[in-house]
C-alpha cells in the first residue's frame, strides 16, 4: 500500500489513502470465501477501482474440514491505478482458521493485518494445520511483524442473529457475510451491493436473506463500535478508459466469445466437451445459452468432446471443444482429422500444470509446444494465446474468425490463472463487433463441372460445401487427398505438394493478422521482455514501475503464436537483448530460437503460481546491469 | 443430375465415378450393393444422406456412395455421426464399421451412441477379424482363433455385438448377413423406418482373413439347421423343413422336434421385437445360452423399441428455452446483469 494518512476531525480511527490493496480471504472449503471475494470484488469494481482477482481453490472438493488440504482462498488486488495481477503479496488476510493462516502466512507483506477468526484457532483446529502441540501462533508471539486483529468471528455472527428463527447451520453459514460487512467498513464500503445480491440470491428463502444481512450490516457494526481498529483505508476510484463495465472471468469471457462469433458469422454454435479442470466452466456456462440456440453435448471421453465438434463443423456450425492439457493430448488424433479435412474448429486448451494430473488447480504456460508440434505427420495449425481473463474474449472470437475464414483447425490457450481470474471488462456492443465471413458452397458456383472441395482461394482457403446441398455431393476423408479434386490419393508428387500446401495456408494466416507492437516502452533498447499468455499482466506492472524508476525497459507481448506476426523477427531484433519470462521449461524460447535464430533469455517458473513482480524486476535488472 | 425427391432416383444415382477396391469376393460388395438398390426407394433427396465410416477395409464404403460423406479416424464414426446428426437432425446419417473399429478402438464411443439414441443408422460389418491390417483377431473373433497376432490361438472371450448394443440399451438391434441380399434390404428398410439408433450387424465374409466364418448361416447344407430368421408375431420354427421349433419353459430356451413331440406353433416361442427380457435371450442364442444345446444363430430384428430420439430433445430443449427467455440479443450477452459506467 502507498499510503497517505489522514485524522479524521472527531474520530479516532485515521483513513488511510491508498493507490492500492491486495486482499486475501481464506479459509476452508465451506466457508463460503470465494463468494465473499467475489461480492467484495463486485462492489469494488462498481465503486470505480480497477480490479484483478484469483480464486484459489484445492484439488479435493471437500478435504477433511479444518486441514490444510482444505484451504480455499480468494484473492482481489483493487486500486485507482492500472491494476493487471491480483497482486503478490498481501496487505489484509483474513484467516478464518489455523490452517489457513498457516498456508498464508509466507505471502503477507511485513506490517501487513491478519483479521484472525479465533474460533478457527482452538486446540483441534491447531492440530488439524499441523501446528506443534502447544504452539498457537496467535499467542507465541511469531506473528510480531504484523498486525494482528483477534476476532470471535463466529460468536459475533451468533449473537447477531439471535434474534432469528435460523437454526445452528446457517448461523454458521452467515459468518463469511460477517466478515465480509467489516472488510467493507475496513475499505469505506458500502453494502447495498451485496444485500440487494444476497435478496436475489434467497429469494425464496426469506429467513435467510434476512440473516444475512444482519450478519453483513453486524459487522459493518462491529468495525464502527469497536475500538480494535485504528485504521481504515481509502482507494479512490481508478482512471478507467470511459465506458460500460462488467467484471468478467476467463473462462466466461471464452463462453461469450464463442456466442457472439457465431451471431457475427450467421451460423449456429455447438460445443462438444468433456469436463476438466480447469475448463469446464466453458461447458457449465454454454449449456445455460439454450434460448441462444446454442448446443452443448457432454461426450463419453475427449476424443468425443473434439469428433462431435468434427461432426458439427461438417454440417456447418461454428463448432468448439474445451479442454486442459491432458485432454487436448487425448484429441490429436482428431486433430490430425480436423486438419488434412481443413474444416473449422476452435480447441480451447484452458492450461494447468502437468504432465498427467500434474497440479490439476494450478496454473502454468507448458501446453506452448504440445500444441504447436504434437500431431502425427507435418500437421501445422494456428495457435493463439489470451493474456488476460477479459483478453479470453477478443483471443477466442479471434480464434473462431480465423478457423471460420480460413478452415482450420486452430488452437487457442488460456491457463487456469486467467480463466478462473477476474476483472472490469469494458464489454463491446455487438455493433462494434467485426462481421465473421462464412460462405457455404452452392450448386449454382458449381455450374460449369464437378465440384472441387479442395480448389483454393486467395487464402488458399477451400471451399464450404455442407451436407444438404443438392447437386454438391463429395466425400472427405482422413487419406491422402488429391489436389483440388479430393479423392483419395497416394500420389508422392501430391502429398509431398498438399503437405506444403497446407503449411503455405497457415503460414499466409500472417496476412490476416495485425503487425506485432511493441506493448510498452520503446521500439528499441538495451532491453525488450517477450511475452505469451497470462505473465502479460505481472510483466507489464513491473515494467511499468520500474520505468517510474527511470529504467527503461519495453514489452512486446505475442498474442500470435503460428503463425507469428509478419514483422516479428524485426521489432525483436531492435532490442540487444530479449528475455522471455514463462511458467514453463523455456518453450517460447525454443520457437523463437529456432525461427529467428535469435539468442533470447529465459526466465522460467515452474510452480504452479504466476511470477512475482519481484521476481521479475530482479531477473530485468540483472539483465540491465550487466 | 437428380437431386430432390421429386425425381425418382435409381440405384445408379448413388454409384460414384471412382473404382471400387475391394478385394475380389469380399462380403463389403453385397452390402454395398443392397444399399445402393434400397435407397432410392427411401424417398430421401439424395443431398441429405451422409455416410461416417471409421478405418478398416469396411469403411472404405464411404468413397463408395453417392452422397456426402467422411471416411474418418479410427473407431469414432459414431460420435462424429452423433455431432453431425445433434447438429443437423434433418440429414439421413449413416455410420458405416467394421467389428474392430466398433467394438476395439470405438468401444467407448459405440455403447454411448446405443443409450443416447441418436436416429441414425448403424452398420457394422462383422467378419471376425482385421482386415486392413491383414489379419489380426479382433474382439469378435472366437475364443481359441489362430491369427498372425495369435499363432497359438486366442485366449480372450469374444463380445456379441448384439448382446452388447441391447446391454448399452440400443431401441433397435437387428442382424442379417451379406449372402441373403434379400434379408439385407429388408433389415436396412426397418432400420431406417425405425425412429432412433438401428444397430444393424452385418455377418461378412473376408474370402483372405477369414474366410468361411459364417459359411453354415448361408450354404445349403448347413443354414436351416444353424439360422433361424425371426418375424416379429411369428413363432420360433427353423430346421429342415421347418420340423424344429424353440419353446420357452419360463425363461429357459428349449429346442422341440414339431414331428415327433405333438407341440405345435401356437405352443411356441413367439418373437415379439419390443420384448426386451426376450430379446435378451435371442441375442444371447450364440455360444451356449443353456449348457451342451446348440442352438441356431438368429437373423432379423432382435429388438425395437420407440423412445424419445437425442437430437430432438436437444431441440426441444432449446425451444422450450426461447419460449420461456425469448431469444437474447447478443448486446445483453455481452453486457451481463451487473454493469457499470465510467464516464
Ligand atoms: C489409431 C489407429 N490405430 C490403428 C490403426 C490400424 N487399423 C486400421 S483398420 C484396423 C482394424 C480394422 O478392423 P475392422 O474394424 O474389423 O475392419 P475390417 O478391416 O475388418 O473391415 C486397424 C487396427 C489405425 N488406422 N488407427
Ligand atoms: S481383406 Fe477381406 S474384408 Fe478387406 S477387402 Fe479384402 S476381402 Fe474384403
Ligand atoms: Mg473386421
Amino acid at each position: 500500500m502507498d499510503t497517505a494518512q489522514e485524522q479524521v476531525a472527531g474520530n479516532k480511527v485515521n483513513f488511510i489513502d491508498t493507490e492500492n490493496v491486495v486482499i486475501r480471504f481464506s479459509g476452508d472449503s465451506g466457508d463460503g470465501m470465494q463468494l465473499t471475494g467475489t461480492q467484495f470484488s463486485d462492489t469494488s469494481a462498481f465503486f470505480g477501482n480497477d480490479i484483478c482477482t484469483f480464486p484459489d481453490y484445492p484439488s479435493e472438493i471437500r478435504a477433511p474440514a479444518g486441514t490444510i488440504a482444505g484451504v480455499s482462498g480468494f484473492q482481489i488486488q483493487f486500486g485507482s491505478k492500472e491494476i493487471n495481477t491480483p497482486g503478490d503479496s498481501y496487505d489484509v488476510l483474513v484467516a478464518m482458521n489455523a490452517a489457513a493462516l498457516k498456508v498464508e502466512l509466507k505471502n503477507i507483506k511485513k506490517g501487513g493485518v491478519i483479521i484472525a477468526n479465533t474460533a478457527g484457532f482452538d486446540k483441534k483446529s491447531l492440530r488439524l494445520a499441523q501446528y506443534s502441540d502447544d504452539a498457537d501462533p496467535l499467542k507465541d508471539g511469531s506473528l510480531s511483524d504484523y498486525k494482528v486483529l483477534e476476532i470471535d468471528i463466529t460468536k459475533h455472527t451468533k449473537e447477531s442473529l439471535s434474534g432469528t428463527n435460523l437454526g445452528n447451520k446457517e448461523v454458521e453459514r452467515a459468518k463469511n457475510m460477517f466478515i465480509l460487512g467489516l472488510i467493507y467498513w475496513m475499505f469505506d464500503r458500502p453494502t447495498e451491493h451485496t444485500e440487494a445480491f444476497i435478496k436475489e440470491k434467497f429469494g425464496k428463502k426469506p429467513d435467510i436473506a434476512e440473516g444475512n444481512i444482519l450478519a453483513l450490516q453486524a459487522g459493518w457494526n462491529y468495525g464502527e463500535n469497536t475500538e480494535i481498529f485504528t485504521s481504515r483505508y481509502r482507494v479512490a476510484s481508478a482512471e478507467l478508459a470511459k465506458g460500460n463495465y462488467r467484471s468478467i472471468t476467463g473462462n466466461h469471457a471464452a463462453a461469450i466469445a464463442l456466442i457472439a462469433a457465431s451471431k457475427k458469422a450467421g451460423i449456429p454454435l455447438f460445443l462438444g466437451s468433456y469436463p476438466i479442470t480447469p475448463a469446464t466452466d466453458i461447458l457449465h456456462d454454454l449449456s445455460k445459452y439454450k434460448a441462444s440456440g446454442v448446443k452443448t453435448f457432454q461426450a463419453e471421453d475427449e476424443i468425443g468432446g473434439i469428433c462431435s465438434s468434427i461432426g458439427a463443423s461438417y454440417t456447418g456450425h461454428l463448432a468448439a471443444t474445451t479442454t486442459s492439457g491432458p485432454g487436448l493430448s487425448l484429441k490429436i488424433e482428431a486433430l490430425g482429422l480436423a486438419t488434412i479435412l481443413e474444416i473449422p474448429l476452435v480447441v480451447i486448451n484452458v492450461q494447468r500444470g502437468g504432465p498427467s494430473t500434474g497440479l490439476p488447480t494450478k496454473t502454468e504456460q507448458a501446453d506452448l509446444l504440445q500444441a504447436m508440434y504434437c500431431r502425427h505427420g507435418e500437421a501445422p495449425l494456428p495457435v493463439i494465446a489470451a493474456a488476460s481473463p477479459s483478453d479470453c474474449f477478443d483471443t477466442v472470437f479471434e480464434a473462431a474468425r480465423i478457423a471460420l475464414e480460413h478452415m482450420t483447425p486452430i488452437i487457442c490457450l488460456t491457463d487456469g490463472y486467467i480463466a478462473n481470474g477476474s476483472e472490469p471488462w469494458r464489454y463491446p456492443t455487438e455493433a462494434a463487433l467485426p462481421m465473421i465471413k462464412v460462405h457455404f458452397a452452392s450448386k449454382d458456383e458449381w455450374k460449369e463441372g464437378p465440384y472441387l472441395p479442395y480448389k483454393r482461394d486467395e487464402k488458399l482457403s477451400r471451399p464450404w460445401a455442407i451436407p444438404g446441398t443438392p447437386g454438391l455431393e463429395h466425400r472427405i476423408g482422413g487419406l491422402e487427398r488429391k489436389h483440388e479434386t479430393g479423392h483419395p490419393s497416394h500420389d508422392p508428387e501430391n502429398h509431398e505438394f498438399m503437405v506444403k500446401l497446407r503449411q503455405q495456408k497457415i503460414d499466409k494466416i500472417a496476412d490476416y493478422i495485425p503487425e506485432q507492437k511493441v506493448n510498452f516502452g520503446k521500439e528499441s533498447g538495451k532491453l525488450a521482455v517477450l511475452t505469451w499468455g497470462s505473465t502479460y499482466g505481472t510483466v507489464r506492472n513491473s515494467l511499468i514501475e520500474m520505468s517510474k524508476e527511470g529504467k527503461e525497459v519495453s514489452h512486446i507481448h505475442l498474442r500470435y503464436l503460428n503463425p507469428f506476426p509478419k514483422n516479428l523477427e524485426a521489432v525483436l531484433r531492435k532490442f540487444d537483448k530479449i528475455l522471455i519470462p514463462e511458467m514453463n521449461n523455456g518453450q517460447l524460447s525454443v520457437l523463437i530460437r529456432s525461427k529467428y535464430l535469435i539468442p533470447t533469455i529465459s526466465l522460467n517458473k515452474i510452480k504452479g503460481v504466476p511470477f512475482s513482480a519481484d521476481e521479475i524486476k530482479a531477473k530485468v535488472n540483472e539483465l540491465l546491469n550487466n | 443430375m437428380i437431386t430432390t425427391s421429386e425425381n425418382k432416383l435409381t440405384a445408379k444415382d448413388f454409384v460414384p465415378d471412382q473404382d471400387v477396391k475391394w478385394c475380389p469376393g469380399c462380403g463389403d460388395y453385397s452390402i454395398l450393393k443392397q444399399v445402393q438398390t434400397i435407397f432410392p426407394d427411401l424417398g430421401i433427396p439424395r443431398e441429405n444422406f451422409v455416410f461416417i465410416s471409421g478405418i478398416g477395409c469396411s469403411s472404405r464404403f464411404t468413397y463408395y456412395m453417392e452422397t456426402y460423406g467422411m471416411h474418418s479416424i479410427h473407431g469414432r464414426a459414431g460420435i462424429i455421426a452423433s455431432g453431425v446428426k445433434s447438429a443437423n437432425p434433418n440429414l439421413s446419417v449413416w455410420v458405416v464399421s467394421g467389428d474392430g473399429d466398433s467394438t476395439a478402438i470405438g468401444g467407448n464411443h459405440f455403447i454411448h451412441l446405443m443409450r443416447r439414441n441418436l436416429d441414425l443408422n448403424y452398420l457394422m460389418f462383422n467378419n471376425q477379424i482385421y482386415s486392413l491390417t491383414k489379419g489380426q483377431y479382433s474382439p469378435t473373433s472366437e475364443k481359441g482363433k489362430i491369427t498372425k497376432s495369435t499363432p497359438f490361438g486366442t485366449i480372450e472371450a469374444p463380445f456379441n455385438p448384439a448382446e452388447l448394443a441391447l446391454g448399452a440399451n440400443a431401441s433397435f438391434v437387428s442382424r442379417t448377413l451379406d449372402r441373403d441380399p434379400k434379408h439385407m434390404q429388408a433389415i436396412l428398410k426397418k432400420a431406417n423406418q425405425h425412429k432412433g439408433t438401428s444397430f444393424v450387424e452385418v455377418y461378412q465374409n473376408c474370402p483372405i482373413f477369414n474366410d468361411g466364418a459364417f459359411f453354415a448361416y448361408s450354404d445349403k447344407e448347413t443354414k436351416k439347421e444353424e439360422a433361424i430368421y425371426v418375424e416379429n408375431g411369428q413363432p420360433l420354427i427353423y430346421g429342415e423343413n421347418n420340423n424344429k421349433g424353440i419353446k420357452l419353459n419360463g425363461l429357459t430356451p428349449e429346442i422341440v422336434d414339431l414331428t415327433t413331440t405333438g407341440v405345435s406353433a401356437n405352443d411356441l416361442w413367439i418373437h415379439n421385437e419390443q420384448d426386451k427380457t426376450k430379446a435378451n435371450l435371442l441375442a444371447r442364442m450364440f455360444d451356449a445360452v443353456v449348457p451342451d444345446v446348440h442352438f441356431p444363430r438368429p437373423f432379423g430384428v432382435l429388438f425395437a423399441e420407440e423412445r424419445p430420439v437425442y437430437e430432438e430433445m436437444m431441440q426441444s430443449q432449446i425451444e422450450n428455452a426461447k419460449a420461456k427467455k425469448g431469444e437474447p440479443n447478443l448486446d445483453s450477452i455481452l453486457s451481463g446483469d451487473k454493469t457499470w459506467t465510467i464516464n
